[in-house]
């Protein structure tokens, strides 16, 4: 069955899309990215979709379904490099990408990933009980 | 406004290797009337819920690619149809948000902000046609 890869990179799941998403594929990726944050513990999700030339309702779905249940599981989403023509339709075609956020590169995408992963640390400190259970 | 057709394609769909084969056809097509990257995207992602729609509620049907013109411009206009149940209600089919599929509702009303002209037809238990336009450029 084909599979699009997940690297990991530190705190970091990273997935690059190359090819325009079919139905199936899709689907997998979100089972596959989703068992990754539950089984990493991942703070950050980057898919890079700058190879992507075609969303439509679907793929915008599963993005979103990617980004709430990675939510779920204390992991934050960034997609990056989409490309104008396909902000544009996504915009007329009225899809929200609710929870998404969005960068122009993988650098900058990892910048804005880092920033809130620090925020929600902040927050983290001054309830310390939690993290045992999260180090491996 | 009167408009010509220059060409035919007719294509079967019924699995989702011929939705591939289907969009490549399609994004060929306006490739070759020198169709804009904007329009080009806003008319494979229009086809692509539409066919979606057809594979979904109808188990397939068939897309006609024809590059049409109106003497100043060229566009390509797309039709679906599938012998499906049809769709009781289309004006509710048309709203945002409306769906019998437990998904977002986006298709057909996403689809018509799309493109230039959209026509849906559809008879209870005979099918289902939509029809659109883009022109290449505008
Ligand atoms: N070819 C078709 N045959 C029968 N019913 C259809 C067909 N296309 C659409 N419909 C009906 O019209 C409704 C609206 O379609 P639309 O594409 O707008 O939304 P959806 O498919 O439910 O959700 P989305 O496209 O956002 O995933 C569908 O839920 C379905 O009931
Ligand atoms: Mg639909």
């Amino acid at each position: 069955m084909d599979k699009i890869p997940i690297l990991r990179m530190g705190a970091f799941l990273l997935v690059t899309i190359q090819v325009d998403l079919y139905d199936r594929l899709a689907l997998n990726l979100e089972a596959d990215l989703v068992q990754m944050v539950n089984k990493t513990s991942a703070k950050g999700v980057l898919i890079d979709i700058s190879a992507v030339s075609i969303v439509d309702s679907f793929m915008g779905r599963i993005i979103g379904n990617i980004a709430s249940m990675s939510k779920i599981l204390d992991a934050e989403t960034v997609v990056v490099g989409m490309q104008p023509a396909v902000a544009i339709t996504l915009i007329e075609l009225g899809l929200p990408l609710k929870g998404v956020h969005t960068a122009l590169d993988m650098e900058k995408g990892m910048k804005l990933l880092k920033s809130m992963i620090d925020e929600t640390e902040e927050d983290a400190d001054e309830d310390q009980t939690h993290d045992d259970f999260i180090a491996e | 406004m009167m408009t010509l057709s220059l060409s035919k394609d007719t294509i079967q769909v019924l699995k989702e290797q011929d939705v591939v084969f289907l969009k490549n056809r399609i994004k060929e097509t306006a490739v070759k009337i020198k169709m804009g990257l904007v329009n080009q995207t806003r008319l494979l992602t229009a086809a692509s819920e539409l066919v979606r729609n057809m594979m979904r509620y109808a188990d397939g049907g068939v897309c006609i690619i024809e590059v049409v013109s109106s003497g100043r411009v060229n566009g390509v206009r797309l039709t679906f149809s599938d012998r499906g149940p049809g769709i009781p209600d289309i004006q509710a089919a048309m709203r945002d948000g409306f769906s019998t599929g437990k998904s977002l509702g986006l298709g057909l009303p996403g689809t018509k902000r799309l493109v230039n002209e959209f026509d849906i037809k559809s008879k209870v238990g005979q099918g289902t046609v939509v029809t659109i336009l883009k022109w290449a450029n505008g």
